[in-house]
């Protein structure tokens, strides 16, 4: 395929994306994407979960401390914090834990605790709007019956909150997930990363590109609609009114 | 019930900021007794019985209730409100849950019931309260008065020895509002303590032992239906009645 762009004459060679090695690299970065993406997705919904329940409960120093963690994290950039994460970090470790790291693919989980902890300091706040929106007389009445704090956030507050906070969670867990290309900063082999290696070894680099942009879209499209179909199955009757997207 | 008085506040007193909401307010409930609370808006009805079980604390006094005093540090507060229900003016029903989950709930977290024991005495009490056929049914997807019954059940479900009732009418149509009456009216004669702050005045006249009439956070007239409707002593609370009882 030859194309004449203004004098731009750029020969197309879609078969980079399969030929030699690129076929493997790509799916390698996929599945590597995918794999750090979900572990630190774990983890900052757990954090995120954690610190935004804990910001909005009657004890002071439980509610600093939340704070603290969602300022803290969420207010330095992500590259900064791969940076913490991979060269900061391990020289505090001991050292049998250290070198376990570094024959463990040691980027991979500096990349996923980065993109965990930083992502779950915004899912925070995320969730606490939700716990925020859900009446206070509901706490009371969970307390009226005898449930301890503990059991009224468990049983009532957090899954009310999580029901009404699908949309702008689904919005960060993509976030998240195309964050995990600044992994590529520390060496994570993620999909970028392949991208970019397949463009080095072929000097084709808008066939590269064309292929990461895709398999994004693909990757965050799906994450998109597998989320509204959990709106859907756990929207509550009457609580929310009408249930949209997809 | 060994103890000769339910409910018992001593010289109570509760700021809201600069708000003096009760004003060495004391008052004896019996066992098994009906009072019925009124007055207007502001002047410490809801908050009186919020004390009670100790949604909120109170600054000075005392609060006994069945024999013990509430308002110590360390009293066991999962107890005291398993001992002691109470069902709001906006209901605060879980959207999340089925009725029958609603009343299912404290049973099984806070008094250790299986599932199975807890559900038979879910059944029987959405029985009582006249809706069986509700039991799977969302809280959107009730009435407001199928609402407040199913509120008055779960709070039944623990088995309390007190009820108390903060407006329980008062965001219901006119049509639901008898039917809660009547579940309130049943539990009346079963004996259950209740305080109720209410303005419907036919209930109070039916069923309320006692008609205590608050303002600006202390007691201004208490008495048996009788005399406190046909004979009221103060002007405030002629004035108050009056207003009430015109429309």
């Amino acid at each position: 395929m030859r194309g004449r762009w203004r004098g731009v004459k750029y020969d197309f060679d879609w078969s980079v994306l399969w030929s030699g090695e690129s076929g493997g690299w790509l799916l390698q970065g996929i599945l590597t994407t995918l794999e750090i993406s979900a572990l630190a997705w774990l983890l900052a919904v757990a954090l995120g979960i954690l610190s935004g329940a804990m910001r909005t409960v009657p004890f002071a120093p439980l509610r600093a401390i939340a704070t603290f963690y969602v300022e803290f994290f969420r207010n330095v950039p992500i590259l900064v914090w791969m940076f913490f994460w991979y060269f900061g970090v391990p020289p505090l470790l001991p050292h049998a834990i250290r070198d376990w790291l570094f024959n463990h693919g040691a980027e991979f989980w500096a990349g996923m605790f980065a993109l965990g902890v930083y992502h779950g300091a915004r899912m925070s706040e995320v969730i606490r709007s939700g716990i925020q929106s859900i009446p206070k007389t509901q706490f009371e009445a969970s307390m009226a019956m005898g449930l301890t704090v503990w059991q009224a956030y468990w049983l009532v507050i957090v899954p009310v909150a999580l029901r009404l906070i699908v949309p702008p969670a689904t919005n960060e867990s993509l976030n998240l997930l195309k964050n995990s290309s600044v992994a590529l900063t520390i060496s994570v082999a993620e999909l970028t990363f392949q991208t970019r290696q397949i463009e080095t070894y072929t000097a084709k680099a808008i066939e590269a590109l064309t292929a990461g942009t895709l398999i994004y879209l693909v990757l965050c499209v799906s994450i998109a609609i597998i989320m509204a179909r959990i709106e859907r199955r756990f929207a509550i009757p009457g609580l929310i009114a009408r249930v949209g997207a997809g | 019930m060994k103890n000769s008085t339910a409910i018992e506040f001593r010289q109570v007193n509760k700021w809201f900021g600069k708000l003096h909401v009760l004003r060495d307010f004391s008052l004896k409930i019996d066992p098994g007794e009906v009072v019925v609370v009124c007055g207007p808006s502001g002047s410490g009805k809801s908050t009186l019985i919020r004390c009670v079980n100790r949604l909120e604390p109170i600054q000075s006094g005392e609060i006994i209730v069945l024999g013990e005093s509430i308002t110590q540090p360390g009293v066991n507060l999962s107890s005291l409100r398993a001992r002691v229900g109470i069902v709001f003016q906006s209901f605060n029903l879980f959207p999340h849950m089925t009725a029958l989950e609603n009343i299912m709930l404290a049973p099984v977290k806070v008094r250790g019931l299986t599932r199975d024991e807890a559900e038979k005495t879910a059944r029987a009490l959405l029985e009582r309260v006249g809706i069986p056929e509700k039991a799977n049914n969302y809280p959107a997807n009730l009435s407001g008065g199928q609402q407040q019954r199913v509120a008055i059940a779960r709070a039944l479900a623990m088995q309390p020895a007190i009820m108390l009732f903060d407006e329980p009418t008062s965001a219901l149509d006119p049509e639901m509002i008898n039917e809660v009456l009547d579940v309130m009216t049943d539990l009346a004669k079963e004996g259950m303590t209740m305080i109720v702050i209410t303005h419907e005045m036919g209930f109070a006249k039916r069923v309320a032992r006692r008609i205590v009439f608050m303002d600006e956070g202390q007691v201004i007239e208490e008495g048996g239906p009788d005399s406190f409707f046909d004979a009221p002593k103060f002007d405030r609370t002629r004035q108050f009645l009056s207003k009430i009882l015109s429309h």
